[in-house]
């Protein structure tokens, strides 16, 4: 029997090092995202970029997933895609 | 003559004895073998002038069939294998070199029928039965598979460097909590998916936190590595789908800042039947399948899932119950319903419950007799978790063990009753909640609007009662963690 032959336990799948998107120039004319993941107070920090923002006259629109320990939804990150420029999501308390 | 066989195991479709008309497949070991050897001997006698041949193909000590004109050594068992042998003796007939019919053990009227020879050993009992074949001893199928290269196993095969011991290689690929792991080897994969009648490429459920298909396979290859056995597959395989149900959550207890982790809690006639620990030391090392399945979880979420510390997993502190944390609840006393039953299963049915748990607290109380004061004690202790005043994402199970078990038995309270005596004293007064997410924060304007507004302990959070642990000791023991309804719950599936 080859004991020196093992199976992979793993994914098998090597990290891929994707490169980052470019940041923009300048975010004149963007659509802002505000991404709250549900963990406290993270609304608190997104209501004043909110303010901020629009206060600019930036266009802000606003999300929020259901519970921090449950990843967000594919259909909900799909519509962040399709209706912003970028985001800014609100990570930890 | 005697010939080694040659395998043909993995032909281009030429049969492997194109000239044979009988295959007789023995071993010396078996008393019914010896007995048809002379039996044989008169096959070969008959069919040799009509042109056939008898190839006698023996498993373990070829001088056996020592005068026969056709002798195989089969001791690396190929032909057996070939064949599917499961008995010895086994007489078959073949037909264009392909098997056209066969007898196992001896019993005279088939051979007769087989050879069409009608005095075939009359001078012997009318029947005996066979032997296991060799090709079924402890651990020879898994073997025999593997080297005759049809196991079925997709996995990538990793090469153990020369002069490399394959322990350190499986620390070397990352593959390892930190204890040694038992090198994942094709006929050690294979011995463990014996445990299951599913399909290896059977795909469970995805792991976070990356969101891997996870197969049976790998399942079989990291329960390996954690120490199973084939009979713990059942409980591994649903422990993980039941990680897997979205109520529990498992994305967040291995990313979290806390110490929680999975704990795996198993119901029903299988723990006894697979030798799980229920009773003393419960909750700690000793017992292989509380060990191994425990372990196999965690290294499934590290190595599939690639859930590691440092990386996705944030624990501030860890705890020693991320290697393993499963036990089985202690269902001998039926004064107490088990956790399973009260959730509807039957007693019958064997269940597997996740829940998320950083460790354990134990609550000592040698003193009280009557059950509302062991019930105060226990507040005092549970009010504590993570802090007095913390009243939102806490919940808890309490392992409650013999002796304090005996308290509640001897006045006739039900778990049900103990839990309703608890919850009413761990309401815990506005004014002792601290402030912030784990408190204040989580309450109504209203809840606020009066410092003395009681207020539960488990405001959001689960609370539950089992019995488990050792019968001496007047000891129980507090599992906590983060979570709670809507975001981290207990879990509970069927293993069917």
């Amino acid at each position: 029997m080859p004991d020196n032959i093992l199976l992979d336990p793993t994914a098998e799948t090597a990290a891929a090092i994707v490169p980052r998107l470019a940041r923009p120039q300048s975010i004149a004319g963007k659509t802002i995202g505000l991404f709250d993941i549900a963990k406290m107070r993270g609304d608190e920090f997104l209501d004043r970029l909110d303010e901020l923002l629009t206060a600019r006259g930036y266009v802000v629109k606003r999300y929020r997933k259901k519970h921090f320990t449950h990843l967000a939804p594919i259909e909900l990150k799909q519509r962040i895609k399709s209706e912003c420029d970028l985001v800014i999501e609100g990570l930890a308390d | 003559m005697t010939q080694v066989a040659v395998p043909h195991i993995e032909t281009s479709g030429k049969p492997a004895f194109p000239d044979g008309t009988f295959l007789a497949i023995v071993k010396r070991d078996c008393p019914t073998c010896v007995l048809v050897m002379p039996v044989l001997r008169e096959i070969e006698r008959h069919i040799e002038h009509l042109g056939g041949t008898l190839q006698v193909h023996v498993q373990d000590d070829v001088t056996l069939a020592a005068g026969f004109s056709h002798v195989y050594d089969d001791i690396v068992l190929a032909t057996s294998y070939r064949y599917n042998i499961d008995t010895v003796p086994t007489l078959i007939r073949l037909k264009d070199g392909r098997e056209d019919a066969r007898v196992v053990g001896w019993l005279r009227s088939e051979w007769q029928s087989l050879t069409g020879i009608a005095a075939l050993g009359e001078g012997l009992p009318a029947y005996r039965p066979g032997c296991g074949s060799k090709t079924l001893d402890p651990g020879m199928p898994a073997r025999l598979k593997v080297k005759y290269g049809n196991s079925g196993l997709t996995s990538r095969r990793i090469e153990v460097p020369p002069l490399s011991d394959p322990v350190e290689t499986c620390y070397e690929r990352g593959w390892s909590d930190g204890l040694p792991v038992v090198p994942p080897t094709e006929e050690r994969v294979l011995e463990v998916l014996d445990g299951t009648a599913r399909s290896p490429d059977e795909v469970i459920g995805l792991i976070p936190p990356n969101l891997v298909r996870c197969t049976v396979e790998k399942v079989a290859i990291n329960a390996v590595m954690a120490g199973c056995r084939p009979e713990h597959m059942p409980v591994v395989l649903t422990a993980i789908e039941a990680a897997l149900m979205p109520a529990f959550g498992l994305h967040g207890v291995l990313a979290t800042t806390n110490a929680c982790t999975p704990v795996i809690m198993v119901n029903g006639p299988i723990a006894r039947a697979i030798g799980m620990n229920a009773k003393g030391n419960v909750f700690g090392q000793g017992n292989r399948a509380n060990a191994a399945i425990g372990r196999t979880l965690q290294l499934v979420v590290r190595n599939v899932g690639g859930g590691r510390p440092g990386e996705i997993d944030r624990s501030v502190f860890g705890s020693p119950a991320k290697y393993s944390f499963c036990f089985a609840e202690d269902e001998d006393d039926p004064r107490w319903e088990s956790y399973a039953v009260s959730l509807g299963y039957s007693p019958r049915a064997s269940t597997v419950t996740i829940f998320p748990g950083d460790g354990i607290t134990q609550t000592i109380d040698h003193i009280s007799r009557k059950p509302e004061d062991l019930c105060r004690s226990y507040a005092g202790c549970i009010r504590a978790i993570y802090h007095t005043g913390h009243i939102i994402g806490v919940q808890a199970f309490l392992a409650i063990a013999k002796e304090h078990a005996s308290v509640f038995y001897d006045a006739g309270w039900s778990k049900a009753r103990v839990k309703e005596e608890l919850l009413e004293l761990l309401k815990i007064p506005v004014r002792e909640v601290v402030p912030g997410r784990s408190g204040l924060s989580g309450l109504t304007v209203e809840e606020k609007s009066d410092p003395d507004n009681l207020i539960p302990k488990f405001k959001n959070g689960t609370f539950n009662i089992i019995r488990a642990g050792g019968s001496a000791g007047k000891y129980s023991a507090i599992i906590s963690s983060i979570g709670g309804r809507g975001s981290i719950e207990p879990v509970t599936k069927e293993i069917k």
